[in-house]
């Protein structure tokens, strides 16, 4: 039996009286493509910075590929954030931001090689065009492409997404989760993504955890979108169920 | 000039002021992209703290603002990181309090004021060949923290959760930075004043800033600045018989505003 690409133990994480994670316990197998699903505040960036250990959890633990996170290479895990976080002040080419996924850490001077590495990353996913481009003149789908690029440089195990296709345009989202699923297929990666769209949660996923605060469900997509678990999470179905599934499907 | 270039104090100055304006402008690339600007003048009026405390206790005194300002610094960095304040209200609430503890110091000392005013407003009078050996000091620490830094600075600078699951230090490495600036502070003030000090920090790297296309030339360009305006500064503030910190930031500032009109002239292509 292989060991877990993501296990989590009785994690709970609290500020104070408010608890912003609650006694999640969940296990995810290698090369498997996860989304996670919940309303804004369910805790599911959170739940990444968590696993990431940009956050410490109150109780519980993480372990990636049965270790601790700090056992495990930085490099075997490639994340990109919520570029709604980027400082668009900060003067940045593109090529230097995907250097920062080949030596974790800010590269004054790239030599030929992390150069050439950077530039295939860029090509990869389609960015190649942008490498000299400043940060701050790029739209939010060329950003985006930038991010997953200093993600894949590194050809992590596993790959952390954090709303990776927001405010994108419906061809550039396509693009971004063909990339996604070619890197799984061909590098056997696993893959963690918060979204908020239930299509592509449903179309990609091999398994969608639906949280709020707490694990609510951790099934297939046909079955983590039925009436029930959606109540539970969300308070309510939505008119996107009926557009996913049809108006009677919860009948 | 030239003339005036074989007077000691002269050349004292001109070291300061270039080690002064290195300092500042190397340091004020990272204040400027964290939105700090801010702390600059915080930790400047910290060092007046320590300054009057000085005095009162008839201590050279820089000896004493140096610990006293690190250690506001240091209570800046861990109000920051441990509390959910703005860094912006931890700063303006220590700024108070040193300026405060500042005048109750000097109040106790009755012949207080041109000893606190050449610190309040700078001069090159009152460089001495201690102040340049301390501040080479500085400078030569930075130039060793450098290679070290600058980098995971930078990382930081961009986004400190991304510099995290690279497993960088950022708490520490914050801390780190914190104390060096506090250090520049308090060994600027002699030739820049308490004052003035902030815009050290602030024009030399917002003129980088609207030259540069990355962070590297940015930190480049902005020392280049630092360092020249603090010589044409010198240069006018002897020739003019001005404040020495006052002439430099007015250069500083002529040097932002050509900054500017080159922005707008790339832009406009």
């Amino acid at each position: 039996m292989s060991v877990p690409a993501i296990e989590i133990k009785q994690l709970t994480l609290s500020f104070s009286k408010y608890v912003a994670l609650d006694n999640i316990n969940l296990s995810i197998e290698e090369n498997s493509f996860i989304t996670i699903v919940g309303p804004n505040g369910a805790g599911k960036s959170t739940l990444l910075k968590v696993i990431l250990g940009i956050i410490t959890p109150t109780i519980g633990e993480v372990l990636l590929y049965g270790k601790p996170l700090q056992s495990i290479s930085p490099k075997d895990i490639g994340y990109v954030p919520q570029i709604k976080t980027l400082d668009r002040t900060f003067p940045a080419l593109p090529i230097e931001l995907v250097a920062t996924g080949i030596k974790g850490s800010w590269i004054g001077r790239l030599n030929k090689s992390e150069y050439k590495k950077a530039l295939e990353a860029l090509e990869q996913v389609g960015a190649k065009h942008l490498e000299r481009r400043p940060l701050n003149k790029l739209s939010g789908g060329e950003l985006q492409r930038v991010y997953l690029a200093r993600a894949v440089v590194r050809e992590p195990k596993l790959l952390i997404l954090d709303e990776p296709a927001t405010g994108i345009d419906y061809i550039g989202e396509t693009d971004i989760y063909k990339i996604i699923d070619e890197y799984q297929n061909t590098k056997g990666a696993t893959v963690l993504m918060v979204t908020h769209d239930w299509d592509a949660a449903y179309h990609h996923a091999d398994f969608i955890l639906l949280m709020n605060r707490s694990l609510i469900c951790f099934e297939k997509p046909d079955k983590a979108f039925s009436e029930a678990c959606l109540r539970q999470t969300f308070g309510h179905v939505g008119h996107k169920h009926d557009m996913l599934f049809g108006e009677h499907s919860h009948d | 000039m030239i003339d005036a270039l074989s007077l000691a104090f002269i050349q004292r100055a001109i070291i300061a002021g270039i080690f002064v304006g290195f300092l500042g402008s190397y340091y004020g690339v990272f204040i400027v992209q964290r939105n700090m600007s801010f702390m600059g003048s915080g930790l400047a009026h910290a060092a007046f703290g320590g300054v009057a405390l000085g005095i009162l206790l008839q201590y050279e005194p820089l000896w004493v603002a140096v610990p006293f300002t690190i250690l506001v610094a240091i209570l800046i960095t861990w109000l920051k990181e441990k509390t959910r304040l703005g860094v912006d209200t931890s700063i303006g609430v220590l700024f108070a309090v040193s300026v405060a503890l500042g005048i109750i110091f000097l109040s106790l000392k009755r012949n207080y004021t041109a000893d606190a005013f050449s610190y309040l407003f700078g001069s090159i009078l009152a460089v001495q060949v201690v102040d340049l050996y301390f501040t080479l000091f500085v400078v030569v620490l930075t130039i060793a923290t450098f290679f070290r830094y600058w980098q995971r600075w930078a990382y930081a600078t961009f986004d400190s959760e991304l510099a995290k699951t690279d497993r960088l230090p950022v708490v520490r490495d914050d801390y780190v930075l914190s104390i060096l600036i506090a250090v520049t502070i308090v060994v600027s003030v002699k030739l820049v004043g308490i004052i003035l000090i902030s815009s050290f920090l602030v024009i030399p790297a917002a003129t980088a800033r609207l030259l540069s296309k990355t962070f590297r030339s940015m930190t480049f360009f902005s020392v280049i600045i630092g360092i020249s305006s603090s010589i044409i500064g010198l240069y006018f503030s002897f020739a003019l018989d001005l404040p020495t910190g006052a002439a430099i930031i007015i250069i500083q500032t002529i040097l932002f505003l050509l900054g500017i009109a080159f922005d707008k002239i790339l832009k406009s292509n």
